[in-house]
């Protein structure tokens, strides 16, 4: 039975790539790359559940059982490397609007 | 324990702490002038060139080399019995491939030093070229899947950020455009990572691949996995970036980019034959690999005919020269359980798939330095507006018809070496695939024909003929990578007993991998 | 100039509410090694309240911020703490933590197992913590000011 979770993961994805493939704003395309970020994350985060566990902390800890910690140190990387390129992506609309004057993607100029 | 004892007794680790740590400190040595600051990066480039060159020689003369950051001894992996920590994990192939990669970051800054030298903003560009280095080093010498996720962002942005750097409208709609397949690629990668360490509790490539059994979920990250990584090198339907991102970048960045496409590439060898080496449908993704090669092939040279731009006309081509490495180590894989195909063909097809790989960095890297060259003194990128420029640039016009007919398989170049592999071994797997090269290759000389003819033949124009000659540093770096041209396609055999016949083995051996752990 | 960012109520009420940002994101780069947080998200919570100033002071008033230069050495010299720290240990191997358990400041050997959380522990960790720290904090303002401080001349 496939956990609500895991639908939640399947459910972020399509929208973002829907997103990215169907919008024709390029900072709604940005969007939709975060968006997918966000599905990939929760799936790592939510690999390491474990029933009745408490969060993987040990101090002030008041039993033993605890999720898996290594998921979310992947899930920590993955956010920071989402940062920069968010960042990267959106400075690059930003110059291409200054340039082309207007976000969009259909003023492209590169054609094959 | 001296100088010496420490680099070789770390060098997996230093190849890729050495330009980071560079990078990092570029901006600072920056403030003390522009000079400072090209010994600098000139300086780390050569030290990591070093670096990797004796861990090249280790790994050639005693076997893979494993590093565990952080352990209480560098071979340590396995304290409890299962790999723990970061483990780098390097065999003949990573070894093979590292020292592409350094040769021509190295080579490419000593032409950014003068082709770079009137634009601002420069302590950026070198930290994010070392940057660039350590990633592709990062990327094929790490041992678990999780890393190779990080370095390929790594080198992703960094790349990007390159690109886009001297910034029109133009080269940031190639930047965002890259960025988002390369960004979308990562994803999937870290997707399947965290399917596979979901089913068998482990990240290490070593440790799934001896554990691995072919469960669905299994199947789902292998394609995830063969998808992202051929987006990465550029294999046809995943193409459309590598017109665009090569065309609008710098020359010497170009240049870098083709390594870094060749690392996605040694990720793909990777994860199909290490990763999933022992599962029972090698045949059918080594004919899935046949099919990428022989269709990026084709459609490459075929989009490169009717350009106009020289560097994008160039991209198309370094697509299509993916192929042909497609081509070779796929056969190779399609026969990887059989022993009597392997000994008879397979072996030469995958020789000839990976001595490509080092002959198309030095020939591509030469032809995309060379239109550099031609755009720094002419100015502008459109073939229908130059001309008769061999008279002005006598050695420009050497090296490029050194690249040029060395991309097109003629004797004595080292294209001819490889190819004339691959050929013969695919003519034995399939015949109708072996013409496909060949016909691939005809159609690569006659766009190199029209290159050179409205390029360099034709009369001196009088409005270009007032520049010269390119500067030193410039001619240099094309000369290096000319002189390594000749002399692999004369003495092929040389280079093929030295480093890629262990480099195949490698590759095949996944005993060999699990073991090293 | 009280016409461009926000109201007089909001520039004060930013204005002050700086202070208690730094202090909570100081507090959570320090105990990265005993609560959640750490470098990173530390460093990001440092970070906004640079976001913070930008929003209440508008475009110009974040072009008059003119750090720039100062926010990059700090980027630059937190990343080469981070990287000495992990070069130091490579007369064992690359990354070691030469500092856990030893005698030396930071090196407190705790058992295994939940515990009340002790400051001066684990090494080499709360050291890479300040750095990441800084140097995510200075990337991050870097890029809040160039961003927003844009404006619509277009430059």
């Amino acid at each position: 039975m496939i956990g609500i979770h895991m639908l939640a993961v399947m459910l972020l994805i399509t929208i973002g790539f829907s997103a990215v493939i169907f919008r024709k704003s390029l900072v709604k395309m940005v969007m939709g790359i975060g968006v997918i970020g966000s599905g990939v994350n929760l799936f790592l985060v939510s690999l390491g559940y474990r029933e009745g566990g408490i969060a993987p902390i040990f101090t002030g800890a008041s039993t033993e059982l605890m999720v898996l910690p290594t998921p979310q140190a992947l899930t920590l990387t993955s956010i920071v490397i989402s940062l920069a390129v968010t960042a990267m992506m959106l400075s690059f609309a930003m110059i291409m609007h200054s340039k082309y004057g207007s976000a969009d993607s259909r003023e492209r100029r590169l054609r094959a | 324990m001296s100088v010496m004892e420490l680099i070789s007794a770390n060098a997996p680790a230093l190849a890729i702490a050495v330009p980071l740590a560079a990078a990092f400190a570029v901006p600072l040595v920056a403030r003390a002038g522009g000079k400072a600051r090209n010994a600098w990066a000139l300086l780390s480039f050569l030290v990591t060139e070093f670096i990797v060159l004796t861990l090249g020689m280790q790994v050639l003369s005693a076997g893979t080399v494993v590093y565990t950051l952080g352990a209480s001894v560098p071979s340590l992996t396995s304290p409890d019995g299962f790999p723990i920590r970061i483990i780098l994990q390097v065999d003949a192939m990573s070894a093979f491939m590292a020292m592409i990669s350094a040769t021509i970051a190295t080579l490419v800054c000593i032409y950014s030093l003068k082709f770079m030298s009137k634009r601002t903003g420069l302590e950026k560009y070198y930290a994010l070229l070392l940057v660039m280095a350590a990633g592709m080093i990062g990327l094929v010498t790490t041992g678990d899947l999780f890393s190779m996720f990080v370095f390929l962002e790594l080198l992703s942005v960094s790349s990007g950020a390159l690109i886009a750097m001297y910034a029109k409208g133009e080269s940031a709609e190639a930047a965002f455009k890259y960025m988002a397949v390369s960004s979308v690629g990562a994803l999937m990668v870290l997707f399947a990572a965290g399917m596979l360490y979901a089913q068998y509790n482990a990240l290490n490539l070593a440790q799934l691949a001896s554990a691995i059994q072919f469960t669905t979920i299994d199947k789902i990250a292998l394609v995830l996995l063969f998808a992202a990584f051929a987006m990465k090198c550029g294999a046809v339907p995943l193409h459309m970036w590598v017109s665009d991102s090569y065309g609008e970048a710098p020359a010497p960045v170009t240049a870098a980019l083709v390594v870094a496409s060749q690392a996605g590439l040694y990720s793909l060898f990777r994860i199909s034959f290490t990763l999933f080496g022992a599962v029972p449908a090698t045949e059918l993704l080594g004919w899935a690999m046949i099919a990428l090669g022989t269709v990026s092939m084709f459609v490459g040279v075929t989009m490169a005919l009717p350009q106009k731009d020289i560097k994008r006309l160039m991209a198309y081509h370094a697509v299509s020269q993916t192929g042909y490495m497609l081509l070779g180590v796929g056969v190779g894989l399609a026969v990887l359980t059989n022993p009597a195909a392997m000994a008879a063909f397979g072996f030469d097809a995958m020789r000839g798939g990976l001595f490509h790989v080092v002959n198309h960095a030095l020939y591509k890297g030469l032809l995309f330095l060379t239109a550099g060259a031609v755009i720094y003194r002419v100015g502008t990128k459109d073939l229908n507006k130059m001309g008769g420029l061999a008279h002005s640039m006598p050695l420009t016009t050497i090296f490029f018809i050194i690249g040029a007919l060395s991309i097109a398989g003629l004797p004595p170049f080292n294209g001819f070496a490889s190819k004339l592999m691959i050929y013969e071994s695919v003519f034995l797997f399939s015949p109708v695939l072996s013409v496909i090269a060949m016909l691939v290759s005809i159609l690569t000389l006659a766009s190199f024909v029209k290159v050179f003819h409205s390029a360099f033949m034709g009369p001196k124009d009088e409005k270009l003929a007032k520049a010269g000659e390119v500067p030193a540093a410039m001619w240099i770096a094309m000369g290096i990578m000319a002189v390594a041209i000749v002399l692999f396609g004369l003495f092929p055999d040389v280079v093929i007993d030295a480093v890629i016949t262990p480099a195949a083995n490698a590759l095949i051996g996944q005993a060999a991998y699990i073991g090293g752990v | 100039m009280s016409d461009d960012g926000m109201s007089v109520i909001v520039k004060n009420v930013a204005a002050v509410l700086v202070v208690p940002a730094l202090i909570f994101g100081f507090y959570v780069i320090l105990h990265g090694h005993l609560t959640p947080g750490g470098g990173f998200p530390g460093g990001a919570v440092l970070a906004t309240a640079v976001a913070m100033l930008a929003v209440a002071f508008g475009a110009a008033g974040t072009k008059r911020m003119k750090r720039k230069d100062m926010l990059s050495s700090v980027e630059s010299l937190g990343l080469l703490m981070f990287a000495a720290l992990a070069f130091m240990g490579l007369q064992v191997t690359f990354f070691n933590n030469f500092l856990a358990n030893s005698g030396m400041p930071f090196g407190m050997a705790i058992p295994f197992g939940p515990n009340p959380g002790y400051m001066l522990s684990a090494g080499v960790m709360p050291l890479m913590n300040l750095a990441v720290g800084i140097e995510v904090f200075a990337a991050l303002s870097v890029i809040i000011i160039v961003m927003a401080g844009h404006g619509e001349d277009g430059k």
